[in-house]
């Protein structure tokens, strides 16, 4: 029978402690859930840094290049003007009055581009359920999800590893 | 673990745990609303229906009705503009830049001043708007293709670059708001009992569940949004202040303008965080989150950014007399001088002499002079872009049409309707919202609480 252990803790370091003492055992720790980023926890049950910096610098560059691309049609290409004897003859010519709109309409793709990856990629979007084992993993607890499918060690032999890191509460549960 | 020097004054007072954070900030959207919120919502929605009934008879009958004439014709509209998104600098300022520089104490006052900056960029939004005089053309500010030979909007221009500016500063605070307030919002969906308030949090959680690699993604985004809000902040009041320096009227064309709007707009931003938190502190029982040490570290960045804006008064001085140029020292003469004279002594007595009793640290410590001094800068900052528009334009280069301007109710009436719309929308924000950053406040606990900084203290 699979089954799934949610170890909850009341403190962040004891948490901390217990991974660590448990990783140690090689045991996978499969996810944990806190009401607030516990700084270190990461590299202990291994997240990897996370690659959302590049994605938004990637759509911050579309940005930039779109904004020139589009400034330069309508201003140079389609329609050129000439505004108080100040004609729009080429791109470069014209850049110091495009800097503006170019940097804003970069900063509008990049933040945007970013916050609705993260929102996909985390699948917290309007209205999706919450998947949060207790809900007071919100509050002031924290729970650290184990699994036997992870893992090589029995049920019996992970609830007796896991009976040693100071624990607030464990609920073990048959794998769905 | 993280430590904190013993000296440095705890953020958090009183003996507090995780689950007190969350019961002192959930605790007043549970319970029933008190009797001083239903009072003050009452007088604001009143005030706010008003500005609403203003605007569209505004609409209705035309820019008309307001008190503009020939020769000024920018007035209480585009000062009302530019005053509100001063005052919509401090929220993502708190938020970004001090996240930057990883000033805790931002922490229990970024959510407030970010929802207050997102409110004030709405309301500026509105004048805007509304000067144009028809709104149902207002998407001819947008690049869009049309029939008139398909004339482009003018991308020299920085009234078209204020258009990108604020968009772009108002949807991407919006977000930044947004993502910092969905954990939070997820642990109001997990206490809430009643099942329609646990619904509706529940869809505003967008199913947040705290998982480690969700914060880890948590955490670039914030800091990375930080990055690009912050040159953001910058961009938005300095185009705001191109509106002005790049047009051809002495008193406006000036270069000194982005970097003096912009520390005005700090100046202008805090001064109504300080106003706005002092009662919410009072009326939601937050005096051990937000206290006098907080208050204290916002009336030094008002002392600075007010300095430096009596620094840029002074500067324009003298370069109008230093230029040589008539016109500029007209219009500078006439301003302190002239009929509009009472209107520069305001903003000079409002903005750089009394924010200077913050020197003193018992003022700059007093919860009732911060209160006080907050309004006296909200109303010198309304001066200061009154006395820059229209002491600039009211006495042209042509003397026969040289006038001034008297505002109308209808004026009056869409300034004072934005300030109750704006309350309005902070007061409802104020209920049902977590008013503190719930996840930001417990990572900071044990390094900065009270009772954690007493025990290591005892070790």
């Amino acid at each position: 029978m699979k089954k799934v252990f949610h170890v909850m803790y009341d403190d962040d370091d004891t948490l901390k402690e217990a991974a660590s003492a448990l990783v140690a055992k090689g045991i996978r720790v499969k996810d944990v859930f806190s009401p607030f980023p516990v700084h270190g926890i990461d590299p202990i049950i291994g997240v990897k840094r996370t690659r959302l910096g590049i994605a938004a610098f990637m759509y911050a560059t579309t940005g930039t290049t779109l904004a020139l691309l589009g400034m330069w049609y309508f201003m140079i290409s389609d329609w050129p003007m000439n505004i108080g004897g100040k004609p729009n003859f080429s791109l470069i010519e014209n850049l110091p009055a495009f800097i503006p709109v170019t940097f804003e309409f970069s900063v509008l793709c990049g933040a945007h581009g970013m916050c609705i990856t993260y929102l996909l990629r985390n699948g917290t979007l309007p209205g999706m359920p919450a998947s949060n084992p207790d809900p007071r993993t919100t509050d002031d607890k924290f729970v650290m999800e184990i699994t036997t499918e992870q893992n090589v060690l029995s049920a019996k032999d992970l609830e007796g590893a896991i009976k040693d890191t100071g624990f607030f509460e464990l609920s073990i549960k048959d794998y769905k | 673990m993280q430590k904190e020097a013993a000296i440095r004054e705890p953020l958090i007072l009183g003996n507090k745990s995780y689950k007190d954070i969350t019961d002192d900030v959930v605790g007043p959207i549970q319970g029933a609303a008190p009797i001083g919120w239903k009072i003050m919502i009452t007088i604001s929605t009143i005030i706010a229906i008003y500005g609403v009934g203003s605007i569209l008879y505004l609409l209705g009958t035309g820019i008309g009705v307001w008190g503009l004439n020939k020769t000024v014709g920018w007035s209480w509209d585009i000062t009302n503009f530019v005053w509100w998104v001063g005052i919509g600098h401090a929220g993502t300022l708190i938020s970004a830049v001090l996240l930057l520089f990883r000033q805790k104490w931002r922490m229990a006052i970024n959510r407030s001043a970010e929802a207050m900056t997102i409110f004030a960029v709405i309301m500026a939004a509105i004048f805007p708007g509304i000067h144009m005089g028809r709104i149902w053309v207002s998407y001819w500010v947008l690049p869009l293709p049309n029939q008139f030979g398909s004339l482009w909007v003018n991308f020299n221009s920085p009234l078209l670059w204020d258009v990108f500016a604020i968009s772009t500063y108002f949807s991407v605070s919006l977000v930044f708001w947004y993502i910092g307030l969905i954990p939070d919002f997820a642990t109001i969906r997990d206490r809430m009992t009643k099942p329609l308030a646990k619904k509706i949090y529940g869809i505003l959680s967008f199913g947040w569940s705290g998982r480690a690699k969700h914060w880890n993604r948590f955490e670039e985004v914030s800091l990375v949004l930080a990055g690009i809000a912050t040159p953001l902040v910058f961009s938005v009041h300095s185009i705001v202040s191109m509106d002005f320096a790049t047009a051809v009227i002495p008193g406006w064309h000036t270069t000194i303008f982005p970097p003096y709007f912009v520390s005005g707009a700090v100046f202008s931003g805090f001064a109504m965080v300080q106003t706005l938190l002092l009662i919410m502190r009072k009326g939601m029982k937050l005096e051990n989150y937000i206290h006098v040490k907080h208050v204290e570290y916002m009336n030094i960045v008002i002392i600075v950014t007010g300095s430096i804006v009596g620094v840029a008064y002074l500067t324009e001085l003298f370069i109008s007399w230093y230029s040589g140029v008539e016109y500029e020292s007209y219009a500078f003469i006439n301003r302190f001088s002239g009929p509009y004279s009472w209107a520069y002594w305001i903003m000079m007595t409002c903005n750089v002499i009394t924010p200077q009793l913050y020197w003193f640290k018992k003022i700059r410590r007093s919860l009732a002079a911060t209160f006080i001094l907050s309004i006296v800068v909200n109303i010198g900052m309304w001066f200061e872009r009154y006395v820059i528009i229209v002491t600039s334009i009211h006495r042209d280069y042509d003397p026969s049409s040289w006038g001034e301007f008297h505002p109308t109710s209808v004026d009056v009436g869409v300034f004072i309707g934005t300030i109750g719309i704006f309350f309005t929308l902070f007061l409802s924000f104020a209920r049902f919202f977590p008013v503190l950053a719930l996840n930001e406040l417990k990572t900071i606990l044990k390094t900065s609480g009270e009772n954690y900084k007493k025990q290591q203290a005892n070790h």
